[in-house]
Order: structure tokens, then sequence, then C-alpha cells
């Protein structure tokens, strides 16, 4: 059975079509339409609920130390209010999860896990628990909203006080206010775009999301179903876990190498990542040329033989084609070279581009 | 303008409108709706047949892909081209944006009126 976020009500309020996803009903899109909805947030604004997300504290003495063990990334020079993405590998160097990790304070991490892997994560964070470090996974107290977009500061700015709003991506405000409603609020997303990323209590988020959608009626603001979530995410060249990475695909195969520091002391797969170079498969950006959709799992075929295969494919909106991401052998992989995609049975042809696929103008 | 009221269909959500010796082919405003922003379509050419009840095109949205199924037999004497740069047009006016026009057309008898069909569509969504 499926649990409900606290926004669940509004959801299908506003027309929102329910589906399940990562243990909860969510919408995946709204009357608007993925397309609208994707365009939004590029050119506008566009409000996500992402309230499934899980959220853990982490604290103590050991903290640090504890998260360079069990996370890929280093986290020794970050400064309070900094936000890093990292990689959480197994023993065999495959993914755990993706994440991201705040530093609230000196031992003080509020570190925030995708929906699906919650309970898994937190019994493997709980399972490498090592030194004085305090843990509790907090995710049924936090709602989490996502403004995403162009004009989501200026949005943002007219419910908040200027001093609440983070000015750098990836830094956030940890004991920010919105209209009387205390929050967390940080410059991150996962669109490709400028946006915050806002947690509160599950109790207010209702009321958080109603006065956003009111701020930005003038602009153009619209909900945003898990569609749009994952075109805008794939435009951008973000992976998704499940999709790009798994418990088999280490993050240097799905291209996140620059999460991974092998020059860090002993973390958690580093031996296994150590033997598995040079390579043998990489990620790379499919653009079809021919006609037609190409979905994950199709075979990606260069001169007459397989090198690899799709991990996520759609059509992207705002570039207005068909796309995908894949993996392949690291030896026939070559930007700009002609491959073929095999959907259903037909070939369709394609080519190997660089990632991402869209960036935004800064 | 066309009236869905004045149409057959088919349980997998295919409209046929009946003009003389020919009929004309589409998917439901329900299957639209169902299948969201349309980015591609895969059409039948001219002169191949149709058999009930099997594929004869498909239909991409963002979300997924749909096999578009052959709600009657006959022949393709035309196909709607606009459609392949235009897939939108079936988001936007479902009974308007006919797929293909079949001659020789067989098992307009065996399909569902727009009464049964709404009965149809609300029993399959209560499932």
């Amino acid at each position: 059975m499926e649990k409900k976020t606290p926004l669940y009500e509004t959801h299908v309020k506003c027309g929102g079509k329910m589906v399940p996803f990562g243990g909860y009903l969510l919408p995946v899109q709204y009357k608007t339409g993925i397309k609208k909805e994707h365009m939004a947030v590029r050119t506008g604004c566009g409000l996500f609920d992402v309230s499934h997300m899980g959220e853990v504290m982490v604290q103590g003495d050991d903290s640090l130390k504890f998260l360079n063990h069990l996370l890929t990334n280093d986290f020794t020079d970050m400064a309070d209010g900094q936000a890093r993405y990292s990689p959480m590998c197994n023993e065999l160097g495959g993914t755990v999860d993706d994440l991201i990790v705040y530093k609230k304070g000196e031992c003080d991490y509020f570190v925030v896990v995708n929906a699906a892997n919650r309970e898994k994560d937190y019994q493997w964070i709980c399972g490498h628990q090592t030194g004085k470090v305090l843990l509790s996974d907090v995710s049924d107290n936090y709602g989490q909203l996502a403004l995403q977009g162009p004009l989501a500061e200026k949005i943002l700015s007219k419910v908040t006080d200027q001093k609440y709003i983070p000015s750098e991506y990836y830094t956030a405000v940890f004991d920010a206010e919105i209209q009387g409603i205390p929050c967390t609020i940080s410059r991150t997303g996962y669109t490709g775009e400028d946006g915050f990323e806002i947690y509160m209590a599950s109790e207010r988020a209702e009321e958080m999301w109603n006065l956003l959608m009111d701020a930005g009626s003038d602009d153009g603001l619209i909900p945003c179903g898990l569609g749009a979530r994952d075109t805008l995410r794939m435009e951008a060249g973000m992976p998704l876990y499940g999709h790009e990475m798994n418990d088999e695909i280490s993050p240097k195969t799905a291209g996140l190498g620059f999460a991974v520091k092998m020059d860090k002391d002993d973390f958690i797969g580093k031996k296994a990542l150590e033997a598995a170079v040079p390579l043998k498969q990489r990620r790379v950006g499919i653009k079809v040329t021919g006609r037609g959709v190409v979905r994950e799992e199709c075979d990606v075929i260069r001169d007459g033989e397989k090198i690899g295969f799709t991990t996520s494919g759609t059509f992207l909106p705002y570039l207005k084609g068909s796309y995908a991401l894949a993996i392949v052998e690291s030896d026939k992989r070559e930007i700009g070279a002609p491959v073929q995609v095999d959907v259903r049975g037909r070939l369709i042809d394609a080519e190997m581009v660089a990632l991402p696929f869209y960036k935004r103008e800064k | 303008m066309i009236d869905p009221k004045e149409l057959k269909y088919s349980k997998s959500h295919e409209w046929v409108r009946v003009e003389g010796d020919e009929a004309y082919i589409g998917i439901t405003d329900h299957a639209q709706e169902s299948l969201g922003d349309l980015v591609f379509i895969n059409l039948p050419e001219v002169d191949d047949e149709l058999t009930v009840d099997e594929p004869f095109g498909d239909i991409e949205s963002v979300k997924a892909v749909s096999d578009i199924i052959a709600p009657i037999s006959g022949v393709v004497v035309e196909v709607n081209e606009d459609l392949i740069d235009e897939p939108e047009k079936i988001n936007e006016e479902p009974y308007e944006a006919w797929i293909v026009k079949v001659a020789n057309f067989d098992g307009v008898d065996d399909l569902l009126d727009a009464s049964e069909y709404d009965t149809f569509v609300e029993e399959e969504e209560d499932e």
C-alpha cells in the first residue's frame, strides 16, 4: 500500500494524475501535461512536491569521519550551510544510492536520499556506523517542495526575507522562515535550472504549497509532476538511481567520477573502484536522428555490433527531440559517432553526443 | 464539427466514422488523455491491410508507447500524414484528427456505440 504525502489531497484537487512512485502516491502530471510543465520550468517556474524524499540526520563527534568513510565524495572542507552531492557505494563499487549531504554545523549533517531507497539506505548507513555517531531517519517529519525555474528567486522574494534566500548554488539557510513557516531553503534542484528546495514540517507543507502557488500566480507558476521532473533531469543529463546507476553500476561508469574522490583515505568501495580502472563501460548521451522515441533498456548498436544499452530515454520537450542516456563500452564510445538503437525490433538511427543535452545560460 | 455521439468505438479505444464506402479511424479522447502529450506517430501505408484487433501503428507520448489497434478490418486508402509533424493534433482534437481512412471494411456492427463506450470506460476506470 502506497503512502500519501501531506499534499495528496492538494494534488487531487489540482487535477493531478496520481501514480505509485517510490512507495508513495504522487502526481505524474497535472491537467496541463508534461510538455507544458517542462517548459514552465525552463522559461518561468514550476512547483514540485518532493516530500517522498528521505531525510537522515547524522550527528555526533565522529560524523565527518563517518561520512568520509561511508560516501565517495570528500566532506572535509565543507563550510556550514554547504550542500554536497555524493554517491554511496557498496564494497563491490556498485551504487547503493546517490544523495545530498548538508552541513548544518560541526558534527551536524542532514542527508537527503531517494524515496525508493530510504529503508535500504538507512539500514546500510546504520550497518556501517563507526565511532561516535547518532543516526535518525526523520523522513516522516519533513515535507519537501521544489520551486524550480528562472523566476524561482523572484517568486521566493515575495514571500520571504532576502536574508533567508541562499545566494550561492548548493548552499542552504537552515533557520529560514517563509510567511511564519519555519523551513530550510536550499539552492538546489533536479531540473538543470536555478531554483530552491524547501524543507518544512509535514503538517505545514500544504500551507507552504498554497502560499507559493499564490505568490507565483502572476509569474505563471504551475504545479509540475514526476513526468516533468524526469524529462527535466534527463535533458540536464542528470542520472536517476535505478536507471543510470544501481547496486551493480558504479558511479564512475555512470559518469559521476567528479563526486568520487579516489585520493581520499579508505572509503567503502574504494578498492573495487581502483581495481576497475580503466573503466570497461561509460555513460554517454544518445541523440536520435531517425524517427521514434527510445526508452530504457534498448540495445545500442555500432557497426552492427551491440556496444551497450540505454538506461533512460524519452522525448525532451525543450530540445524538441528524442534522446537517451546509455552505458556503452569505453573503447566504442566516441562523441559524434553514428549508432542505432533497437526499439522493439526496429533499428532507429542515432548518434553519441556529449552530456548534458541542455545547459542553462548563467 | 464531428459529434462523438455519432461515432462507433472499440474496447481498445479507437473510434470509427463511416462515410459511404469508406471509414475513418482515430483514437478516442479518453485514449489521448491517458497517453498524455503525443510526440510521435508511426503510420501504416496506403494499401496496407488492417486486421481487426491487430496493431496497425503506434503512437508515442512523453510517457509511453502504445499500439493503435485496428477496430475494423479493411484496406488503407489514405493516411493522415499531417500527424507525422503534428501528432499533438490528436491531443487537441481527437475526433477531427483521423489517422487512416479505409475501404472494403468489415466489422463495424461489432463496435460499441457512444453510450456503450462511455459505460465501458467508466467500468474500466473503476477496476
